[in-house]
């Protein structure tokens, strides 16, 4: 049986934060990583949920061997991460959404070579995986432009082309369509599945903050939080979970001061999540029954607010996350903190 | 290099759960690899020289201004003709100086704030091998410099060169480079450790240096003790010997003899070398447990 492509086993990650010199005599401990047990097989794409903080990049820190654990061990396509990293690196590669690497002089085929020459490509080979890869997400003509005179969107497409051009085994992308727009991320995730499904022995180990990112490419998500894996299933097992609640998405009038703790506590109420629209709000009840509506209904005239629209939907991954993190990524990302 | 120079790259791939196979990218590794990695690594600073020129403002202009000065100054103190070619060299020989301790020195810290550390770390390659690309990048690009420095300088002021052993002077320079870039990269790993303490360091240190090191008059007229705890620097023995060697009179205002300084240039190299690659693997282990490798400022 070939080995798994990642593997951990009760991994941890505790950092020491270095306080002011008064702070000194009190070290505090951020625990990043808490008891992590995963295991990706090969051909698989696995992805990594979790909010800002969650612990997703110390995770994949420590698969890439920039981070050692404080506990636990892990494996990447075998190897042991703290007694071979040598043999990890041969088979890894890694890409972040937003990364701003490479030299701003160099062009961008001479920046994807430079690269490649780290992994010991030989430069015919190169040069013909990188034209092959600019080819596919469509910046071929942009192949002697200056990576300095790219915008954010085209930059990271290159950076993209870096993460497969030497043919990892196993591949990590953090984040991999962030300031991408719509066509662009599509393109990009059609590389994802085209360059797995090449061989079946590579592996991908993806995280994200686009549910239907995560729902459409993932063989498996697993949703992390604090440090600790909530959740780790298909994306359709994870959903079935939630198939015997109800899911109702409310559009109604500005809610007046009405708290969303208030209608969380209400009888039969399981989640409330809450994204403000023009003129009004957005709310998603994830309900232990049906007949809980009533009492939402109840609340929201006591407080005068209009319902304007009211549909019930299946169950999408995002509410999966919002019943195991406690809120959606949309709230996080307006008053969360970078990781 | 890889530490594990007889791990092959995969060839093909094992069969997977739809009997799929297909050809493996071929990959270099060991000596090869290293290899190929230093090229690569150089080759932004080499392309660079090229691609933004304002180098030519700072590193030659600049530097022509400090030859300028100390040439007239000798001239009017009616100093002998010699001491107008040494001050050219040694004008020269400030490019590499400035190049090792402002740009080969903070080069793995900038990196780290760009991104690029990180990479460097998880591709199968050595991190001295990409510190040694940097140097040869630095070394080949200020070399033009230094270049321009000398046959600029030697025009202006009519200075001449009467080489007695052209392989010893070459040697001397080379020696002096490898010795300069060894402690550039030793440098290189102790700013990635102390970060913007470092900064200040050099700042610190940069007009001390370049007084004692003697770039604009021999080494000699320093003290015995200062001109040698000052040839720990390399340039302050590289300088002084390719002042003998060029120059008819120089031997006698040199500090050591050309044998000795050799000797000593061929001991700094081989301890900035070592000393660099030591430096490098303690800071990324370090870094790798304590989490602040790839973190900008945590």
């Amino acid at each position: 049986m070939p080995p798994f492509a990642i593997e951990t086993e009760e991994l941890g990650r505790i950092y020491k934060i270095r306080g002011t010199k008064k702070e000194k005599a009190i070290r505090k401990e951020l625990v990043a990583l808490a008891d992590v047990n995963l295991k990706v097989e090969q051909g698989e794409l696995f992805g990594l949920l979790g909010p800002n903080g969650a612990g997703k990049t110390t995770l994949i820190k420590i698969l890439t061997t920039l981070l050692s654990p404080s506990s636990g061990r892990a494996r990447v396509a075998g190897h042991d991460v703290i007694e071979a990293p040598e043999l990890v690196r041969l088979c890894i590669n890694m890409v972040s959404g937003g990364e701003s690497s490479g030299y701003g002089l160099l062009t961008v085929r001479e920046n994807l070579w430079m690269f490649s020459q780290f992994y010991g490509v030989p430069s015919k080979e190169a040069y013909r995986r990188i034209d092959e890869l600019l080819k596919r997400v469509g910046i071929f003509d942009r192949r002697h432009t200056k990576s300095s005179d790219l915008s954010t969107g085209l930059r990271q497409k290159m950076n993209i082309v870096r993460g497969f051009m030497t043919d990892p085994q196993v591949l990590f992308l953090d984040e991999p369509t962030l300031g991408l727009d719509v066509g662009a991320s599509r393109e990009v995730r059609g590389l994802i599945r085209e360059w797995l499904d090449e061989d079946k022995c590579r592996s991908l180990l993806l995280t994200t903050h686009y549910m239907v990112e995560a729902d459409e490419l993932c063989d498996r998500v697993a949703i992390i939080n604090q440090g600790r894996v909530l959740a780790c299933d298909t994306p359709s097992v994870l959903k079935q979970r939630l198939q015997k609640d109800a899911i109702f998405e409310i559009d109604t009038s500005p809610l007046n001061g009405l708290p969303v703790s208030k209608l969380e506590s209400l009888p039969g109420v399981q989640k409330v999540s809450c994204q403000a629209t023009d003129g009004g709000a957005t709310l998603n009840f994830i309900l232990k029954e049906e007949a809980a509506l009533a009492a939402v209904f109840n609340s929201l005239s006591a407080a005068n607010v209009k319902i304007m629209k009211l549909s019930k939907h299946e169950p999408t991954l995002e509410d999966v996350f919002v019943t195991l993190v406690g809120h959606s990524i949309a709230d996080e990302d307006k008053g969360g903190e970078s990781e | 290099m890889s530490e594990h120079p007889g791990i092959l790259p995969r060839e093909v791939s094992p069969k997977g759960d739809e009997g799929e196979s297909r050809p493996k990218m071929v990959k270099n590794t060991g000596w090869r690899l290293f290899w190929q990695s230093v090229l690569a690594r150089s080759y932004p600073r080499i392309i660079g020289q090229q691609r933004d020129i304002s180098w030519m403002f700072f590193e030659v202009i600049m530097p022509m201004g400090a030859v300028i000065g100390y040439v007239l100054v000798y001239k009017a103190l009616q100093a002998p003709q010699e001491y107008i070619g040494f001050v050219v060299i040694g004008g020269a020989m400030t490019a590499f100086w400035m190049n090792v301790l402002w740009s080969m020195s903070t080069q793995l810290y900038w990196e780290k704030e760009q991104g690029n550390l990180s990479l460097y770390i998880i591709a199968p390659n050595s991190m001295t091998s990409i510190l040694l690309g940097m140097a040869l990048g630095g070394m080949v690009a200020t070399i033009l410099r230094a270049a321009v420095i000398i046959l600029l300088g030697s025009w202006m002021f009519g200075v001449q060169y009467v080489v007695v052993s052209p392989f010893e002077l070459f040697a001397v320079f080379c020696l002096s480079m490898v010795a300069l870039y060894g402690m550039g990269m030793m440098f290189a790993s102790a700013f990635l450790l102390f970060g913007r303490e470092a900064w200040a360091l050099s700042d610190m240190v940069q007009e001390p240096v370049n007084l004692v090191t003697g770039f604009y008059f021999p080494v000699k007229s320093l003290p015995f003790w200062v001109a040698a705890i000052a040839s720990a620097i390399p340039l302050t023995l590289g300088l002084d010997a390719m002042r003998q060697l060029a120059f008819p009179s120089g031997f006698k205002m040199g500090f050591l003899s050309t044998k000795v300084e050799i000797l000593i240039l061929v001991g700094l190299s081989v301890f900035f070398l070592v000393g660099a690659k030591w430096l490098l693997g303690y800071t990324e282990k370090l870094a790798i447990r304590e989490g602040r490798l790839t973190e900008a400022r945590r």
